[in-house]
């Protein structure tokens, strides 16, 4: 392989043929942690990570989100430390080029009752185990939601983000989580700004009558530029000596 | 003042992007080539004997007229798309044709001669069933056309309806055919199905009802499939579960009579449904008492009805294909029979006695690579002698129109498949032999010194050989007067030219059948029909092996899958001569949904195809040893993506060393909101030459250039004007990360989209202000690189700014594609198909989101457009002046060897191909450049110099004697 390999993960080649029909879901069989009401309002629901060394996903409760819906929902998390074996199994998934993955339940952010809240299935995401350990935990994870509330999507980095094969030797530092969470909806996008854009002409035309010096003829404007033109050629044809005085210069 | 620097910036601008063709460039650098589609109904002018006209009606709602002796159209009329514009029937009579359009709406007379409208008329509504012309003593003066509910009768001179009549018991009478025999009779034919025939018969003057009775027929279903009107009034029905002809006098009897086939010694195929085709040279008399009676596939037989009685005249076994003609007063047969593999055999006989007319053969080569014979319409005329003479047009199930003259000339062929092209490439072309030879010298192994010599002498031989006999060639043409000098475009003479300006282009088109165009002229050179395409079949075509590895052949893989059932098949060709490979295609017994080529090769340098079944298995094609092994090694770097919109749900994979995968990521896009319409990557063959621009302070603003990038279009479930809106994701494909989410609220589809480089464009619709617009999204990592070295999906943690603008357009847009170069450094245009058949070349500069609202010192030295709300359509900016593309559908682009030049072709009914220089030709000189003035120049600057010298040196010496 002459190409890094980082090179390589990127390289993946989007060709896209044909929408399908059938979908396998990655873990049935699993209830979703139940979702509970909080005294502030919030409802939570779990956040669930998964690393094996062979691949195949196994979830476990590492956390609760507290969500808060409402016009700017909010998000909090509770979450619990690794312990020994876990973080054992972590820096040997590290080793391996595992994956770190994480699942939450699809929910609405928006409804009233609980009921309506959870729908069927999860969103997942992943990072690279060994970024997981190199960064000693410290992850950044999105909720992203579409403009009816419900959960779209989740994604999660690590901070720094690249696997440089560092050994991270102290135990402590993969303890604790160090996580920033945030709750994204869709973004307005613009539409054409005509309002500004006519002010901005008014603003010009107003300009244009307001100040009279712009509306004068051009050669009103530039008369000295032209005089002082003028001048110049009386002034040097003058200076000129008469014909038949070619210096001679060899 | 800033206006005075808006028109000046404005001027510089429209300086740097005027791309207009000058009148003697017209036809130089593109061509358009168009078509009909396939042909539904045919009639050739016979109105006179030197007519050259056979006007055409087809599936895509066009009204053409061709010139029979070289196959190009006089005129054409493109109606609306779908069923609005759809050609119900077309009747022809002397100078007038007469089309019913949009299931009987509307009905409209053409001249044929010159194509105008005669006249057009609203039809009342009512669902179409048939028309006919109707004629009495010799003159036909009008026209029936009959509804599910009513007659009505329009004069053929002016469309005004003479009268119009409900039809008696509609409700459950289903009227199917009208007739008239020219006795001022208009019989209209209606069924109950399994039960009787209804019939009415109307006056021709007043349309009154003359006669109504009903006849019992509890066999038959469909009229107009199964019966005709034989002789004087004689409906004749062919039943298959009793095998025989039921027969009934319109005019006098009450009940069908049966005449089994057997007692005529007649035998019908097992499970074929008889077909009866009868013909009425004049609409002004009754039909023949001959007709063609076809019992089998491939058996006709001409029969005639004489005194009540059957006879057989003649019994065609095998034939493919039959027509009646007729010329003056006589009427003859044509019958087409298969001769051998490669030709059929077509003869003429008399239609009254059966009896075959002398020299009246001709031979229909069949094409290996098309379709069987479908239809045949045949020209008769008389000769001078009073024989008769015909042409053929025969149809083809690859909607080939192939024109024939005895004994077998072909005049032309109209590949009318061109007209519904769904995918196309455009490979290079290979290398001469003599490039080759070189070529392959450096790619072998090293074997010796002198093998080495002599291979390089051998070589050097060949291209001196090769260098006189193009000398002699050149000579030898300079001595022909010009006209005779032709330039055709054979497989042998196909060559790269310099600058990789001509290219094969590769088209698939509905029908299934594959073409090789060249791109300089548009000549066909290769074609290739692939019989069993099902109906709806999704094509994607994919260049495994380009035409760089020579001796290996350049390889395109056609992956043809059936919609309903997900089952695909691949055909394996070579791009350049059209042969199918002798590489054989794995079997793929699970449908496929998705695949992708990777930048992997095999040690044949094709490169490698992964498909991905149902079962999320993963299949590699070509799959050797070297390539499963490669694949094992970098399996954990291959990342792909599923879309079902059904669910909204967005699925990411990676693939495992064993060829399964694993369910990576998952985004899921509640359908009960918005369903997603469109996913769209970036093309793999992109390049980017600035990793940032520079701004106006001269720091540089870095391009966030994410080649996992997808742009996924959403939009909402609710239409309402207030409410609907669109949704556009940008999602990584590796990771599953959403980088931006966006909507477009009070906007709805369709939506038109193109992602490139660090932006993606889109037009929609605006409910809200009722007009199209243009939105653009461009991402920047900011002042500083994350890493600039290489770009992983995996490792790039921050997430890009992203700014958006958006714009008014005047005009609704049928498909939108950017321009494509060979190393992306030229400005990229936005190339825009119009409604109007007009392709726009806007320049991406006018949709940036960084135009200012207000104009600054900065913003004017990076050179950015203050921001306007509207994108003007300039007429300088199209790219194909007059050269209109009707009902566009797709804009293909690809890079030539030139860094300017970017070759296009727009599809759709019409095919068009150019070539555009988004930045101008900075990298060619100009046509008029003058040679003679810098070569003049350089030669006088030369002996200036020497001259100056000489005399320096006199004059040197001159002072040091003095």
């Amino acid at each position: 392989m002459a190409l890094p390999l980082t090179f390589n993960i990127a390289l993946f080649y989007t060709l896209f043929v044909v929408l399908f029909t059938d979908v396998v879901f990655c873990n049935n069989g699993r209830r979703v942690g139940d979702v509970m009401d909080t005294e502030f309002g919030g409802f939570s629901v779990p956040l669930e990570h998964s690393f094996e060394v062979d691949d195949v996903a196994q979830f476990r409760v590492r956390g609760a989100l507290v969500l808060k819906a409402g016009r700017e929902p909010s998000v909090a998390l509770t979450q619990n430390q690794l312990s020994e074996e876990d973080r054992a199994k972590l820096k040997e998934v590290a080793a391996v080029d595992g994956l770190y993955r994480i699942r939450v339940p699809r929910v609405l952010l928006q409804a009233d009752r609980q009921t309506e809240r959870q729908l069927e299935g999860y969103l997942t995401a992943f990072v690279r185990a060994c970024a997981m350990v190199e960064s000693h935990l410290s992850d950044v994870i999105s909720l992203h939601t579409d403009v009816s509330g419900y959960l779209i999507g989740v994604s999660i980095v690590t901070l720094p983000g690249a696997c440089r094969g560092t050994e991270v030797e102290d135990e402590v530092d993969l303890e604790v989580f160090n996580t920033t969470l945030s709750v994204m909806g869709p973004v307005n996008a613009p539409g054409p700004e005509t309002a500004l854009f006519l002010e901005r002409m008014e603003m010009e035309t107003e300009k244009k009558g307001k100040n009279p010096q712009e509306q004068k003829s051009f050669f009103a404007k530039y008369w000295y530029l032209i005089l002082g033109g003028a001048i110049f050629l009386v002034v040097s044809s003058a200076a000129q000596p008469p014909a038949g005085g070619g210096s001679e210069q060899s | 003042m800033a206006k005075l620097i808006w028109l000046c910036l404005n001027f510089v601008i429209l300086c740097s992007t005027v791309g207009a063709v000058f009148e003697d460039q017209v036809g130089k650098f593109d061509w358009r080539q168009q078509y009909v589609g396939k042909v539904l109904f045919s009639n050739f002018d016979a109105q006179s004997q030197s007519s050259k006209k056979v006007i055409v009606a087809t599936e895509n709602n066009v009204f053409a007229s061709l010139n029979i002796r070289t196959g190009e159209l006089f005129w054409r009329h493109v109606d609306a798309i779908g069923p609005e514009g759809k050609i119900d029937a077309l009747l022809h009579h002397g100078q007038d044709a007469l089309l019913v359009v949009g299931d009987g709406r509307l009905l409209r007379s053409w001249e044929i001669n010159i194509g105008g409208l005669n006249w057009e008329i609203v039809l009342d509504s009512g669902s179409f069933q048939s028309a006919c012309l109707i004629g009495q003593q010799d003159i036909v003066k009008h026209v029936a056309v009959l509804k599910k509910t009513a007659i009505s009768l329009h004069y053929l001179s002016n469309g005004h309806q003479k009268w119009i009549e409900n039809l008696p018991e509609s409700e459950t009478v289903d009227y199917q055919s009208v007739y008239s025999g020219g006795n001022g009779e208009v019989y209209v034919l209606g069924i109950v199905p399994h039960s009787h025939i209804a019939i009415v018969v109307y006056s021709l003057d007043d349309g009154e009802i003359i006669r109504q009775f009903s006849v019992e027929a509890p066999w038959l279903s469909n009229i107009q499939a199964s019966c005709a009107v034989i002789g004087e009034g004689m409906l004749t029905c062919a039943d298959s579960a009793t095998v025989s002809l039921y027969m009934l006098d319109l005019e006098s009897q009450t009940e069908m009579s049966q005449i089994p086939l057997q007692s005529l010694g007649l035998e019908v195929t097992p499970g074929f449904q008889p077909v009866l085709r009868s013909t009425q040279p004049n609409a002004a008399r009754p039909p023949l008492s001959e007709f063609f009676l076809q019992v089998g596939p491939e058996q006709h037989l001409l029969l005639q009805l004489n005194d009540g009685q059957i006879v057989t005249l003649r019994d065609f076994n095998p034939a493919l294909l039959v027509s009646f003609a007729t010329t003056g007063e006589k009427t003859i047969a044509a019958v087409m029979s298969p001769k051998n593999t490669t030709a059929c055999s077509v003869n003429l006989f008399s239609a009254e006695t059966g009896r075959r007319l002398l020299d009246t053969t001709l031979i229909f080569p069949l094409d290996p690579n098309g379709g069987k014979p479908e239809e045949l319409y045949v020209q008769a005329f008389l000769k001078k002698d009073d024989s008769v003479g015909y042409r053929i047009m025969v149809q083809t199930e690859d909607h080939t129109l192939t024109f024939i003259q005895q004994p077998g000339r072909v005049m032309w062929t109209r590949e009318e498949a061109l007209s519904d092209v769904v995918t196309m490439e455009m490979v290079d072309l290979p290398l001469t032999g003599t490039q080759a030879e070189l070529e392959g010298e450096f790619g072998k192994k090293a074997d010796g010194l002198f093998s080495m010599v002599l291979k390089r002498l051998s070589s050097q031989l060949i291209l001196l050989q090769a260098w006189i006999s193009h000398l002699w060639k050149l000579f030898y043409d300079a001595r022909k007067p010009r006209s005779q000098v032709k330039n055709e475009v054979t497989i042998e003479n196909l060559s790269r030219d310099e600058f990789n300006l001509q290219k094969m282009m590769v088209m698939v088109t509905a029908s299934g059948k594959l073409f090789g165009i060249d791109s300089k002229t548009g000549t066909i050179v290769w074609r290739h029909y692939l019989d069993n395409i099902p109906a709806n079949a999704a094509f994607k075509l994919m260049v495994q092996r380009t035409t760089a590895h020579f001796p290996h052949p350049p390889q395109c893989t056609l992956l043809i899958k059936d919609k309903d059932t997900g089952l695909a098949t691949l055909h394996v060709f070579n791009p350049i001569f059209g042969k199918k490979s002798h590489v054989t295609p794995p079997a793929m017994p699970q449908p496929i949904l998705q695949s992708l080529m990777l930048p992997v090769m095999d040690q044949d340098y094709a490169k490698v195809l992964l498909l991905v079944d149902d079962q999320y298995k993963v299949s590699a094609f070509p799959s050797t040893k070297n390539v499963l092994q490669q694949l094992q090694e970098i399996a954990s770097t291959i990342f792909f993506y599923l879309v079902d919109s059904s669910q909204g749900r967005l699925s990411g994979y990676r693939l495992r060393t064993d060829l399964s995968t694993e369910l990576i990521w998952e985004v899921v896009v509640p359908t009960e909101v918005q369903k997603i319409v469109s996913v769209k990557g970036k093309r793999p063959n992109e390049h980017v030459h600035s990793q940032g621009r520079v701004m106006g302070d001269r720091s540089v603003l870095y391009k966030y250039l994410n080649p996992n990038l997808l742009a996924v279009v959403t939009e909402s479930t609710d239409t309402h004007p207030e409410r609907s809106f669109m949704g556009i994701l940008l999602i990584d494909g590796v990771t599953g990360r959403i980088i931006h989410e966006a909507v477009q609220r009070k906007a709805k589809g369709p939506v038109h989209i193109v992602h490139s480089e660090n932006w993606v464009v889109y037009e929609y619709w605006s409910t809200k202000s009722r007009r199209n617009e243009f939105s653009v999204i461009e991402l920047y990592e900011g002042t500083e690189l994350y890493n600039s070295t290489v770009f992983s999906s995996l490792d790039r943690p921050h997430a890009p700014q992203v700014l958006q603008q958006s714009y008014i357009f005047p005009s609704s847009i049928s498909t939108m594609e950017a321009t494509l170069t060979e190393k992306g450094i030229t400005s990229r245009h936005l190339l825009i198909g119009l409604p109007s058949g007009g392709i726009l070349s806007l320049p991406k500069m006018f949709l940036d989101p960084r135009r200012p609202e207000i104009v600054t010192e900065q913003s004017r030295e990076e050179n950015l457009i203050p921001y306007a709300p509207e994108l003007l359509i300039r007429s300088e900016w199209f790219i194909n002046y007059n050269q209109t593309v009707t009902r566009v559908r797709g804009i293909y682009t690809a890079p030539s060897g030139l860094e300017s030049t970017c070759l296009v072709v727009a599809y759709g009914l019409d095919i068009y191909q150019t070539r555009v220089y988004p930045s101008k030709q900075f990298d060619v000189l100009k046509d008029d450049y003058d040679y003679m003035l810098i070569s003049s120049v350089l030669l006088a600057l030369f002996f200036a110099t020497m001259i100056s010298k000489r005399l320096a040196e006199v004059k040197l010496l001159n002072r040091a004697w003095r």
